[in-house]
C-alpha cells in the first residue's frame, strides 16, 4: 500500500514539476462563480503522461486553446485568398485548403472530367500561378496552412515549398500538415489516382523529404474523418485511422526512416460526431492506443513520437437539410465533445453545409460556435475533466477493446504486418464493405423510426425552405479559371515544362530515388497538376475499386 | 403472339446488324422467359453453333472480375469482338440483386465488345435455359468469344460454368480454397486452373494441392480418357500477372478440341442439357398445372382417403401428360 | 409490367467521390427486389449510356454531391435523349429545392434530397418507370 501511495505521490510530483515549467493563458482559471478550479482532478494518471489517456500536454487548455482551424476555400485562387484574410483578422489561427474535385483528382480546369467541377466544393489550383495568388500578401513564414490533398499531394506541397521560395522564405520555416493520407481514400474517400503500393511509395518519399528538409512540416494527417463520414462507427474510425498510421510508420521504418524523428510529425484528423460520450472515449482511446503500439510495437523512445496529436472536425454527415439552422446545436455539441476530447485543433462545420456550400455568415457562425465553448464554458480550465467516470472510463476502454480486435484481423490478414493487411483488406474490400455495412444499418434505424433524428423523422414541423440563402458559385469562375490557364501555358517555355516532366517519369520508374525534387522542379516550370500527375501515371498505372456494395 | 413474334424478329435483325440496344432489350427478354424468350432462342439456334464459349468461375473475392476484365482487354486488343455475360447470385430474401461486375471490365473492355449483368432470380430453372439462350443469342449476332462469368458456389452456377467449352476455374492460396473447389464440384469442370493472388503466401501450397487432386484422380478419369490434363496458371489479376497465360491456355484448349473433334461432344452435351433442362422445365409446369386441375385434385382426393399411394398417383398422372402430348 | 423484373443503373457522373448515399440506395433498391446495375465512380455520360444499353435498364440514378448537379444532370439527360434513349434520370444527393425545377425542366425525372426514406427512395423509382412505361 505504501508503495503504491508512493507511486501516486510521483505521479502527480512528476505532473506538477511539467506543469510549474508551463507557461500559462493569462486567465484566472475560475468558474463563473469565481470558484478557482485545479489545473486536473483525479490522483492515478495525469495529462501528460504516458499513455497520454488524459491529454498530450500537462496544463492542456490551460497554456494554449486549441487551435480554431476553419476549412475554406472556393473559387478562383482569389477569392480564397480574400476568405484566408478574414479569417485571419477575425481571430483564427491557422490557414485550412479546400480544393476543389478536380485538383483533388490530379485533373487540371480544362480536362473534360471537371466540367462543373471547377472552383466549387473548393480552389482550383492548376499550376503555380494559381498557388502564388492563393497564398498572395500571406506571410508564410508566420502562419501555419494545412492543405486537404492526398493523390496529388506531392505537387501540391511542391508548389507551396516553391512560393515560399518566391517570398524568400525557406522550406525548415514552414509550418503546416498536408493530408497526404492516401490509405483512407481507398478506404472512404475515393479520391485516389494511381493503384495503393505506388502511391504508399509518393507518401514515403514525401516523408523523407520533410523530415530531411521541413521540420516544422506534418507530412501525413492521418484521418479518421472521412471514414467516419462514409459511415463507418466509431469504434472502426478509431480503428482503421490507426491502422493506417501503423501501415505509415511499418513503410517509413521499411525505408530506412527513424521512428522517433518522423514520428513526432505523425499528426491524426479525427470526426465529432453526436454520441456525445463515445466520441469522448474514442478521443482518450485514440491517445492511449497510438502510445502503446508506438513504444511497444515500433519501438519508439522519444516520448514525443508516441503523441496522437489530431485535428477535430464536426460531422458534416450529421448535418440536416431540414431545418438547417438546428445544424448549429448539433455543432455545438459535437465541438464540446472535441474539447472535452483533448483536441488540438477543430474545424465546427456550418450548418448550411447539408445544403450547399457554406455562406460567409454560416462559416461565422460556426467559428463563434466553438469561441463559445474556447471562452464561456470554462471547460478549458481543467484538462480531461471527465477523465474518472465509471461511463467515460468504460467507454475509452470499450473503444479500446474493439479497436484492438480489428488490429488483430488486419495483422492476421497481413501476416504479421499492418501495412499488409491494410493492402489486402483495401484489395478484398474489407474497409469498403464494413462501412457499408454500418452505414446501412444506421439508414435502416433512422428509416425504421428506432433512431430518431431532429427535424428528419421526428420534429419536423417548421422547415422554411424559402428562406435560404445558400452560396452559388456561378460558371464565370469555371470560364475565369480555364483563361488563366491557358495564359499560363501560353506563357511559359514549354521545353522546359517537358524535360521537367520526362524527369518525373524516369524518377517514378526508379524506386531508389526522390520524387519530390524533380516535382518541385517541374512545379517551376509551371507545369500542370494534371501533367505531372500524367507523368508519373505512365509508370504507376490507375486505380478502378471493385464493387463492394 | 404475332405481334409479339414480329417485335422479336426485329429486334433480332437489328440486333444481327450490329444494333446493341436491340441485343440489351433481347437479353431481357430471354431472361423474363415465356413465349417471347422461345421465339428468340429458336431465332438464335438457327444461326449458332461458332462461338468459342468461356466459363470463368471461382469463390466470391477470387478476382475473377478482375481476371475478366483482364482477359475482355487482351481479347479486345488482338480485334475480337467479345460478349460478356456475368451472373450473380439474387437475394433470396426479396429477389433484388446488386450487380457490380462491370466495374472493373468497363475501363478494359473494346469499345466493341458487350458486357450484360445477369441476376439468378431465384429458380434455377430459369437461369439454366436463359443463360444458353444468352449463349446463342450473342453467339448468332455475331460475338466471339463468348465469357460467361459466374459465382462458384451453387450447384447450378457451377453447371452453367461447367457447359462452357473452356471452363477456367479461379482459385486463391489460403484458406482451403482448392479443396472447397473441390467439394463444390469445381474440379470436375475445370479446362484450365487458375491461382489467383500468386503473390500471397499460400500460392504454392494452393498449386501443389491442385497438382495432387488431379494426380490423385478427381479428373484423372477423364485425363486418361481424353489425354488432356489441366493447366495450372499462376496469376495475380491486380497487376496483370499470368493473364497472358491464361488467354494462351484458352486458345490452346479451343485448338485442343477442335483438333481432336471433342468440340462436337462438348456442344452436343450442352444442347443435351439443354433439352433435359428444357423439358424438365416444361413436365414440372405441366405437373403443376395437372395438380390444381380436376384430375389432380381427384388424384389427391384418393391419396388422402388412401385409396391410392403418392407414388401411384404421381404415375398417373405422368401417364395422362405422356398420352395426351 | 407488373411481373417484369426492374433492373436500375446506379452511377457517380464525374469526379465526385461520395459513395455513401449511392450505396445504401443500392441496398434499398435491391432490399425491394429490384436489379441494380452498380457502375460505382467516376463514370461518364458514354459510360452510363453503354450500360444502359446493354443492360436494358429501366432507370438510372446519379448521386451527386458536388453541387455539380446544374451542369452534369444536365448533360446526362441531353446525351440520353441525343441516343434516343427514354430511360428515366433521376438524381439523388445534395440538390437545394430551388434547383429542382430548373432539373426537371432539363428532362430529368425525379430529384431525390438528403433524407430521403427508404419508402421514398423506391417510390421514386417505381414511380419513375411506370410514368415512362405509360408514355
Amino acid at each position: 500500500m505504501g508503495t503504491e501511495e508512493n507511486q501516486e505521490l510521483n505521479a502527480r510530483e512528476e505532473w506538477e514539476k511539467e506543469y510549474q515549467k508551463a507557461s500559462l493563458r493569462d486567465s484566472n482559471f475560475e468558474t463563473m462563480s469565481g470558484v478557482p478550479v485545479e489545473p486536473v482532478y483525479g490522483d492515478d494518471l495525469f495529462p501528460g503522461q504516458y499513455p497520454y489517456t488524459r491529454g498530450i500536454y500537462p496544463s492542456m487548455y490551460r497554456s494554449r486553446l486549441w487551435t480554431m482551424r476553419m476549412f475554406a476555400g472556393f473559387g478562383t485562387a482569389e477569392d480564397t485568398n480574400l476568405r484566408f484574410k478574414e479569417l485571419l483578422r477575425n481571430g483564427g489561427t491557422g490557414l485550412s485548403t479546400a480544393f476543389d474535385m478536380p485538383t483533388l483528382m490530379g485533373r487540371d480546369s480544362d480536362s473534360e472530367w471537371s466540367l462543373g467541377e471547377v472552383g466549387r466544393a473548393g480552389v482550383a489550383v492548376d499550376t503555380l500561378s494559381d498557388m502564388e495568388d492563393l497564398f498572395a500578401d500571406i506571410d508564410l513564414s508566420q502562419v501555419s496552412t494545412s492543405m486537404t490533398i492526398n493523390g496529388p499531394a506531392a505537387t501540391l506541397l511542391a508548389m507551396y515549398v516553391a512560393v515560399a521560395e518566391q517570398t524568400g522564405v525557406e522550406p525548415h520555416q514552414l509550418a503546416g500538415t498536408i493530408q497526404n493520407d492516401i490509405l483512407k481514400e481507398y478506404q472512404a474517400q475515393k479520391e485516389y489516382i494511381y493503384p495503393p503500393r505506388p502511391s504508399m511509395r509518393i507518401v514515403t518519399d514525401m516523408v523523407k523529404y520533410t523530415t530531411a528538409e521541413m521540420p516544422k512540416w506534418h507530412p501525413i494527417s492521418i484521418s479518421g474523418y472521412h471514414i467516419r463520414e462514409a459511415g463507418s462507427t466509431a469504434a472502426q474510425e478509431l480503428a482503421f485511422t490507426l491502422a493506417n498510421g501503423f501501415s505509415y510508420v511499418e513503410a517509413a521504418i521499411a525505408a530506412g526512416q527513424n521512428v522517433n524523428e518522423f514520428g513526432k510529425r505523425l499528426s491524426f484528423f479525427f470526426n465529432s460526431h453526436s454520441d456525445f460520450f463515445e466520441e469522448i472515449g474514442k478521443f482518450r482511446a485514440a491517445r492511449r492506443i497510438w502510445a502503446r503500439w508506438m513504444k511497444e510495437r515500433y519501438g519508439a523512445t522519444d516520448e514525443k513520437a508516441m503523441l496522437c496529436r489530431f485535428h477535430t472536425q464536426t460531422a458534416g454527415v450529421s448535418l440536416t437539410a431540414q431545418q438547417p439552422e438546428i445544424n448549429i446545436a448539433r455543432v455545438g455539441i459535437q465541438a464540446l465533445a472535441a474539447a472535452l476530447g483533448g483536441t488540438q485543433s477543430l474545424h465546427t462545420d456550418s450548418f448550411d453545409e447539408a445544403l450547399a456550400l457554406p455562406t460567409e455568415d454560416a462559416a461565422r457562425i460556426a467559428l463563434r460556435t466553438q469561441q463559445i465553448v474556447a471562452h464561456e464554458t470554462g471547460v478549458v480550465n481543467v484538462a480531461d475533466p471527465l477523465g474518472g467516470s465509471p461511463y467515460v472510463e468504460w467507454m475509452t476502454d470499450e473503444m479500446e477493446r474493439q479497436a484492438e480486435a480489428i488490429f488483430a484481423h488486419l495483422d492476421d490478414l497481413g501476416n504479421g504486418s499492418i501495412l499488409e493487411g491494410t493492402f489486402n483488406g483495401i484489395e478484398n474490400g474489407y474497409f469498403v464493405g464494413e462501412i457499408a455495412d454500418a452505414a446501412y444499418r444506421f439508414e435502416r434505424e433512422v428509416n425504421s423510426g428506432r433512431r430518431i433524428i431532429v427535424g428528419v423523422n421526428e420534429f419536423t414541423d417548421g422547415d422554411n425552405p424559402e428562406d435560404r440563402n445558400l452560396l452559388r458559385i456561378g460558371a464565370e469562375t469555371e470560364e475565369y479559371q480555364l483563361k488563366r490557364l491557358n495564359d499560363v501555358k501560353t506563357k511559359r517555355n514549354q521545353e522546359h515544362v517537358n524535360s521537367a516532366l520526362s524527369e518525373i517519369t524516369a524518377v517514378a520508374s526508379d524506386p531508389t530515388r526522390n520524387l519530390m525534387p524533380a516535382i518541385i522542379a517541374a512545379v517551376k516550370t509551371y507545369a500542370t497538376e494534371e501533367e505531372i500527375a500524367n507523368a508519373m501515371e505512365v509508370v504507376f498505372g490507375t486505380y478502378v475499386e471493385k464493387a463492394i456494395v | 403472339m404475332t405481334s409479339s413474334s414480329d417485335l422479336a424478329t426485329d429486334l433480332f435483325k437489328s440486333a444481327v446488324k450490329g444494333e446493341r440496344r436491340s441485343l440489351g432489350k433481347l437479353l431481357t427478354a430471354i431472361e423474363r422467359g415465356g413465349d417471347q424468350a422461345e421465339i428468340i432462342a429458336g431465332l438464335a439456334h438457327q444461326v449458332s453453333g461458332n462461338t468459342h464459349v468461356v466459363g470463368i468461375t471461382g469463390a466470391p473475392g477470387s478476382g475473377k472480375s478482375t481476371l475478366t476484365g483482364r482477359l475482355l482487354k487482351l481479347f479486345s486488343e488482338a480485334g475480337d469482338k467479345l460478349a460478356v455475360l456475368a451472373v450473380d447470385p439474387s437475394s433470396p430474401l426479396t429477389g433484388g440483386a446488386i450487380l457490380g461486375d462491370r466495374i472493373r471490365m468497363d475501363d478494359l473492355a473494346g469499345e466493341e465488345s458487350f458486357i450484360r449483368s445477369m441476376a439468378t432470380r431465384g429458380h434455377s430453372g430459369g437461369l439454366a435455359l436463359a443463360v444458353p439462350a444468352a449463349i446463342q443469342l450473342f453467339d448468332a449476332v455475331g460475338y466471339e468469344p463468348v465469357i460467361i462469368e459466374t459465382v462458384g458456389v451453387g450447384q447450378v452456377e457451377v453447371d452453367v460454368a461447367g457447359a462452357a467449352d473452356t471452363t477456367v476455374v479461379v482459385v486463391t492460396p489460403g484458406m482451403g480454397d482448392a479443396v472447397q473447389a473441390n467439394k463444390a464440384g469445381l474440379l470436375e469442370v475445370a479446362d484450365i486452373f487458375v491461382v489467383n493472388k500468386s503473390d500471397r503466401p499460400g500460392a504454392s501450397d494452393a498449386r501443389r494441392d491442385l497438382e495432387l487432386m488431379l494426380d490423385l484422380g478427381h479428373v484423372s478419369g477423364l485425363e486418361q480418357m481424353t489425354g488432356y490434363r489441366p493447366p495450372i496458371i499462376m496469376a495475380n489479376s491486380l497487376d496483370g500477372t499470368g493473364a497472358d497465360e491464361v488467354l494462351d491456355a484458352i486458345k490452346s484448349h479451343a485448338e485442343y478440341l477442335r483438333n481432336s473433334g471433342k468440340i462436337h461432344i462438348r456442344r452436343k452435351e450442352r444442347l443435351v442439357m439443354e433439352i433435359q433442362n428444357r423439358i424438365e422445365l416444361l413436365v414440372e409446369s405441366t405437373a403443376s398445372g395437372i395438380l390444381k386441375s380436376e384430375l389432380g385434385a381427384s388424384s389427391i382426393t384418393k391419396v388422402l382417403d388412401r385409396k391410392i399411394s403418392p407414388a401411384e398417383a404421381a404415375k398417373s398422372i405422368v401417364g395422362s401428360i405422356i398420352s395426351s402430348e | 409490367m407488373g411481373d417484369h423484373q426492374q433492373r436500375v443503373i446506379l452511377a457517380k457522373l464525374g469526379l465526385d467521390g461520395h459513395d455513401r448515399g449511392i450505396k445504401v440506395v443500392a441496398r434499398i433498391l435491391r432490399d425491394a427486389g429490384m436489379e441494380v446495375i452498380y457502375l460505382g465512380l467516376r463514370q461518364t455520360t458514354a459510360s452510363i449510356i453503354a450500360a444502359a444499353e446493354e443492360e436494358d435498364a429501366d432507370a438510372i440514378g446519379l448521386s451527386m454531391h458536388n453541387a455539380g448537379h446544374l451542369t452534369l444532370g444536365p448533360k446526362m439527360a441531353e446525351a440520353l435523349s441525343a441516343a434516343g434513349l427514354d430511360i428515366p434520370l433521376i438524381i439523388g444527393g445534395i440538390v437545394p429545392d430551388e434547383d429542382v425545377e430548373e432539373l426537371m425542366n432539363a428532362g430529368i425525372a425525379a430529384v431525390l434530397g438528403p433524407g430521403a426514406s427508404a419508402e421514398e427512395v423506391v417510390a421514386t423509382v417505381q414511380d419513375a418507370i411506370s410514368a415512362r412505361d405509360k408514355a
